[in-house]
């Protein structure tokens, strides 16, 4: 049965190359089928490959196959061979499993995308790269799937490539990858020149060979390698930012199974951490915690649905290293496979809503949502009590076991995990309420629509008021125009009478003639005169529509400032927007009152269902009550050469411990209930700024990048052109006498060069014959 | 002695090396006799003679044994040539050589078919045709004198192929190639002559050119052989090019013709590489030995720089060229670093950058070709318009990247373990390479492919059938290399371990730096042993 262990990774393999070549021919939603069936087959191989497994005595569950010799070179050499081992095993049935799922929910949640299949041909692609990382029986075959599981995390986060900020979080992601892989590499190099082979099997039976300095240093390069993959401290930047990518590659990739790398690595290297000076598996636990912290108190402040839970995934991992770097493997192994089940649940369960409400992913406007989608809310409220630590969900059982150890180790590693916890309670019951209680908020009109909204009334009034001042001053114009004309008539008119005086009565004609001009005139001045009257009502009644038009900008300043409607997130109260007509209510907001937010297709809520019943029951797998319980400790044994630490906590201190723990959840749901529900608190007293912006180390990680670091670039650029190329034509110019004749030699230069070789062969010749001579 | 050596291997059967060589000269000489107005059949008989040679170099390939005996040289043609000097026609192909020769043969026929030049192509393909008898002479050369000659006579066809058909300031940077290149010669060229008669004058034996009876010999004194060391240096380390004697490249990449740049970067460079190798190495083993930090270092310093200038380029070819330097310098810490992982890693890594730079050099040029430009800036957004393009140029760039499971890891990987037996905290330094190569590359992949793609970006036409075809043979040795590098590494190592014999006899207290090895123990009995004290209590 253990020989079809081939099959786990070929299958995803023979799915990628099957897409490759036909998948545009089977095109949506065969192309998603195949590579789901192919992760089925290999879920059910992984299964076969577990009993085969165990039919074996515990000493005798190690077995490797070979399939061919992949580099040899020298007394160096690697196979492509696979180590089956309960460690292994434990990780690809959780890999293939939740990886199955996952191709399931992408089917229904890629639908009518235009890259349908390329999405499927990336996600078997890495699934066969994951089950590689893991199955691996060297360190070379792992760092084969450690890097290909970091170049489809690539491919998929900039899948939608054609967004400047997907494309970049893509390429963040891998380099600050390939920062960790640096350390990966090097380890593996030491680890070959101070045991000879890198084979798993020859280095956990060696392990106890090596040196101090020399285990030390393998575990610091592996974990600065485990710190970059499973985004912790100082490396976990590109984690919030790969959320860029598509809902389900998140869950898979950057929650349940890549991220968990690390911490798989660690615990495979156990012997060679036990070999190690204690710093440095204690350092490994307190990056842990600081990280778990540190994530913590980020994923309060954020509004991003998804985001919340990128910073909770790193937040979670951070909890594992504590756990390697205690030395509770086990415990760290338990949160690995429950944290895959309730972290995919939740980021599948938040797809759903984003797919649901038309790919918004701002809480801040959903509420409410579990009457319409009670499915997703249901499955979601399960995971987020398992991740909670809300007895008896998974999540509980796994935490409870890192943190019994902490206590064991260091209290205050445990004070912090415990700090941690009840963050972890507050910010997850925060996104639930957010987004499944509450007000429905998707249809109020947003702050920034209002202050559209009103933007473009002032706007409007306001160019009304300019339209009425120009009449104004058109007007006046005219009035000052008419004035003219009357004064101008005025003139005339006096003229013609004394035209009309100065006429002789004899001669009736030019008195008749001055008479008649007279009255021409007579007539233009009345005209004038009404003109000017006219002009005069026309400025005022200009005047008049000025103040009205500013009297309406006041108005709409006034109402605009003092509406109720600007009220940042409208928890509890829905803003008024009584003030304004429906229809003169912005396009936006009146599509989103006709919006119905809609429950996923089963496609989407089937794989929800399968994972929230996991989430509740998988802490089965290592209850703590008795050792016949510990099903996953004894499981793992064969891994771990004794290497798992004894928690020396009495029975009754666990109890306890335990108790405390509950409590600290309870209290973390409850500060979110009196804020998120009954409003008691302001959120802004607890989301504070810092926490938004990540404490300013990403941003201060850019602006170095972006500023100190580009311009040493740009300075040896520049050193490149100027200071060795600028000598190098120096010194052409020198041998040329001036600089423009260096451009002009051409195939001038050719004839030179032939005589040189002519001259050479002709010394060449006359050495000979001196020598003959001799 | 050396007519014993090569009695052991030379065939009396047809002389494929010879043919190789040659066969091309000709074919360039019968170009000339074709009349100008059928540029069709020009190219046709081009493409036919560097098939040919590509065919019969994989023949050599396929007819080459593997395995232990096959440490020496194969395919052995020697004639005499001018006997008096002691020069003669000698060919040979060992493990070291053998790729580098297919990939000659390959990659000429390859550059041909895919770009269609439009200007002269008479005395174009006649050029290019020469190039290759260079490329090859110099490679299967096991003469000096041949061997010079060969690594000599491809200036003057890559001189006119910039100069002529090349782009921007095609002279400046033809002629800045050609005086680097020359002065490096120059000082190779007495480095030989010293060689040849100093040992003559020290052993008494007859002048000979000789490479294997050259290398046995070593008559000279430690201070004449560093010398003599140091101008064959001169020469690959401009050619290689080494940091910092590395600035004729861009120029001359990113004016040469697409066809041009492939050659000269997948090929050309490699004449560096493998003199360092093949004459450095095998000539002045102490010498080698002795500037080996020295060159270690240059290589190191040549993979941050090249990356660190990469980075900041804002033309895409030069922003490839740059990348060469980068490579280069982790093929020459490789070979330095003295042991097999080292050179194995090295020479497969030739042969890898010669593909992957190659097939990114002719992806710049369907780019370049279609838009007009190669600037990054004017770029963007090519994914949209052209899917399959971008796709095989993310593939070869992944290749480049080392990505494990395509060829660049294999090389990369065995470099950097080798040296890292060799020089621990150089090797460290140089896999930060790695980190830097990823931002150049990926960087410069957005700001072409990804983003909104707008005006003539948005128009692109993509990949024609041919250009396919091209791509996806390139690719699918990328791949191949990539996931079963052993029958290639296989073929090495004899001669490699050869090599690595031959400086260890002649280095007084040199042992192949490597790694140490500790017994295997058996896992069932210490899982047994140890999770029997655990379950014990006694934990950690």
């Amino acid at each position: 049965m253990l020989d079809a262990v081939f099959l786990i990774p070929a299958l995803p393999l023979l799915g990628f190359l099957t897409i490759l070549v036909f998948g545009r021919r089977l095109g949506e939603p065969l192309a998603g089928w195949l590579a789901t069936a192919m992760m089925g087959g290999s879920f059910a191989t992984a299964v076969v490959v577990m009993f085969g497994l165990l039919n074996r005595p515990m000493e005798e569950r190690h077995f490797v196959q070979t399939l061919f010799e992949w580099v040899p070179a020298g007394d160096f050499s690697v196979d492509v061979g696979f180590l089956v081992d309960p460690l292994s095993v434990t990780m690809i049935l959780f890999v293939t499993g939740v990886g199955m799922l996952i191709h399931l929910y992408s089917i229904g949640y890629m639908h009518g995308d235009e890259n349908f299949s390329k999405f499927f041909l990336y996600l078997n692609l890495f699934a066969f790269s994951m089950l590689m990382l893991v199955l691996g029986d060297n360190m070379l075959i792992t760092f084969l799937g450690w890097e290909g599981v970091g170049a489809c995390s690539y491919l998929l986060i900039s899948f939608w490539f054609t967004d400047e900020y997907n494309a970049s979080s893509g390429k963040k992601a891998f380099i600050t990858n390939r920062v960790g892989d640096w350390g990966f590499m090097v380890a593996t190099f030491l680890t070959f020149t101070s045991i000879g082979s890198i084979r798993y099997l020859d280095i956990l039976g060696n392990a106890g060979q090596l040196q101090q300095t020399t285990a030390t240093a393998i575990v610091v390069l592996l974990f600065v390698g485990a710190a970059g993959k499973s985004a912790q401290i100082p490396l976990y930047l590109w984690l919030p930012d790969a959320m860029a990518g598509p809902t389900p590659v998140s869950a898979l990739i950057h929650a349940a199974t890549m991220v968990t790398s690390g911490v798989y690595l660690l615990t495979r290297m156990n012997p060679v951490l036990a070999e190690s000076a204690s710093w440095a598996p204690h350092l490994v636990a307190w990056v842990g915690v600081g990280t778990a912290f540190f994530a913590a108190t980020i994923a309060i402040s954020q509004n991003d649905i998804k985001k919340v839970l990128a910073y909770s995934t790193i937040s979670q991992l951070g909890y594992m290293f504590l756990a390697v770097g205690t030395g509770a493997y086990v415990a760290a192994i338990f949160h690995m496979v429950t944290h895959a089940f309730f972290k995919a649940l939740l980021f599948l369960g938040a797809g759903s809503v984003i797919h649901g409400m038309d790919n918004d992913q701002d809480m801040r406007h959903y509420g409410m949502l579990r009457k319409f989608m009670p499915i997703t809310a249901g499955t979601f409220i399960v995971g987020w009590l398992a991740i909670a630590g809300v007895p008896p969900f998974a999540g509980f059982w796994s935490k409870d076991e890192i943190l019994g150890q902490a206590w064991n180790d260091n209290k205050l590693l445990w004070l912090i995990g415990f700090i941690t916890a009840i963050l972890t309670a507050f910010y997850m019951s925060r996104e639930v309420f957010l987004t499944f209680y509450g007000r429905y908020r998707y249809a109020d009109i947003r702050d920034e629509e209002v202050d559209e909204m009103w933007n473009g009334r002032i706007a409007e009034a306001e160019a009304e008021v300019a339209k009425a001042e120009a009449a104004v001053t058109s007007a006046d114009e005219a009035v000052a125009k008419a004035a003219d004309k009357l004064a101008k008539a005025v003139e005339k008119l006096e003229q013609r009478q004394g035209e009309l005086a100065e006429a002789d009565e004899a001669d009736e004609k030019a008195f008749e003639k001055a008479t008649k001009n007279l009255a021409k005139a007579e007539e233009g001045v009345s005209k004038a005169q009404s003109a000017l009257d006219d002009a005069h009502a026309a400025a005022e009644q200009a005047r008049a529509a000025i103040a009205g038009v500013q009297t309406e900008v006041e108005r709409v300043v006034a109402a605009s400032e003092a509406d109720g409607m600007r009220v940042g997130v409208a928890l509890f109260e829905e803003p008024d927007t009584d003030a304004i007509p429906d229809d003169e209510l912005p396009e936006a907001v009146r599509a989103r009152r006709e919006y119905h937010p809609h429950e996923s297709p089963w496609l989407m809520t089937l794989p929800l269902v399968v994972l929230a019943t996991l989430a509740a029951i998988a802490g089965g797998l290592n209850l703590p009550f008795s050792s016949s319980t510990k099903r996953l400790e004894t499981w793992l044994e064969p891994s771990l050469f004794g290497n798992e630490a004894v928690n020396t906590v009495s029975a009754g201190g666990k109890w306890l411990l335990a108790g405390v723990a509950v409590v600290g959840g309870l209290v973390g749901i409850y500060v979110a209930v009196a804020i998120y529900i009954r409003g008691r608190i302001k959120p802004s007293t607890v989301e504070l700024p810092i926490f938004a912006h990540g404490w300013h180390y990403d941003e201060a990680v850019s602006s170095f990048m972006a500023g100190p670091g580009r311009k040493g670039f740009d300075l040896v650029s520049w050193f490149d052109g100027a200071a060795i190329d600028g000598a190098v034509n120096g010194v052409g110019r020198l041998v040329r006498g001036s600089g423009g004749q260096l451009r002009r030699l051409q195939s001038g230069m050719v004839r030179a060069y032939a005589a040189m070789v002519a001259l050479g062969a002709v010394a060449l010749l006359g050495w000979f014959l001196v020598r003959a001579g001799l | 002695m050396n007519s014993l050596l090569l009695a052991s291997a030379s065939g009396t059967g047809f002389p494929v090396l010879t043919a190789i060589v040659v066969l091309p000269l000709i074919g360039a000489a019968l170009l000339t006799l074709l009349p100008a107005t059928r540029p069709d059949l020009v190219k046709q008989v081009a493409v036919l003679v560097s098939t040919a040679v590509g065919a019969m170099s994989i023949w050599v390939l396929i007819q080459f044994e593997t395995g232990a005996a096959a440490a020496g040289f194969q395919f052995v043609d020697h004639q005499s040539w001018i006997s008096s000097l002691g020069i003669s026609w000698t060919l040979g192909v060992d493990g070291i050589s053998l790729f580098l020769v297919v990939l000659t043969g390959v990659l000429f026929p390859i550059a041909m078919i895919a770009v269609d030049e439009h200007k002269d192509l008479k005395s174009y393909y006649a050029w290019i045709l020469v190039l290759e008898t260079g490329c090859m002479g110099a490679f299967l050369a096991l003469d000096l004198f041949a061997f010079f000659v060969a690594f000599e006579i491809v200036l003057i066809p890559m001189y006119f192929m910039i100069g002529k058909w090349g782009h921007g300031d095609r002279a400046y940077a033809a002629t800045k190639f050609f005086i680097y290149t020359m002065v490096g010669s120059a000082l190779m060229f007495v480095g030989i002559l010293s060689l040849v008669f100093l040992t003559a004058s020290t052993t008494g034996n007859p002048i000979t050119f000789d490479l294997q009876t050259l290398a046995h010999s070593q008559a000279l004194s430690t201070t004449t052989s560093r010398w003599i060391f140091l101008s064959f240096a001169a020469a690959f380390a401009v050619k290689v090019p080494l940091f910092p004697v590395h600035t004729w490249l861009p120029d001359a990449h990113t004016n040469a013709p697409t066809a041009g740049s492939v050659i000269l970067a997948g090929v050309m460079l490699k004449l560096g590489t493998y003199g360092f190798l093949r004459f450095g190495i095998y000539l002045f083993p102490e010498a080698a030995v002795y500037f080996a930090p020295a060159l270690i270092t240059l290589g190191v310093i040549g993979i941050i720089y090249g990356a660190i200038v990469a980075t900041m380029q804002k033309d895409l070819k030069r922003l490839v060229a740059y990348s060469s330097i980068a490579h280069l310098g982790f093929i020459i810490i490789g070979m330095f670093a003295l042991n097999t992982q080292g050179l194995e890693g090295g020479i497969i890594q030739m042969v890898n950058h010669g593909l992957s730079t190659g097939a990114l050099f002719l992806l710049v040029g369907m780019i370049y070709e279609r838009r007009h430009t190669r600037e990054i800036a004017k770029l963007g957004g090519l994914q949209k318009s052209a899917p399959m393009l971008a796709a095989a140029f993310m593939v070869v760039m992944l290749s480049s990247v080392g990505l494990p499971g395509l060829n660049g890891f294999v090389g990369e990987f065995l470099i950097l373990l080798g040296s890292f037996s060799a020089h621990r905290w150089w090797a460290v330094v140089a896999a930060t390479g790695v980190i830097l190569a990823a931002l150049y590359l990926l960087w410069a992949y957005q700001r072409v492919f990804h983003g909104p793609a707008e005006g003539d970006n948005a128009t692109m036409p993509d990949l024609n059938v041919k250009e396919g075809l091209v791509l996806l043979s390139l690719i699918g040795m990328i791949v191949f290399m990539g996931v079963y590098p052993k029958p290639v590494l296989d073929r090495m190592e004899p001669a490699v371990d050869a090599l690595i014999t031959h400086v260890e006899t002649n280095v007084p207290r040199f042992h192949e730096p490597t790694a140490n090895h500790l017994p295997t123990v058996n896992l069932a009995d210490l899982n047994a042993s140890e999770g029997a004290a655990a379950s014990e209590g006694s934990g950690k």
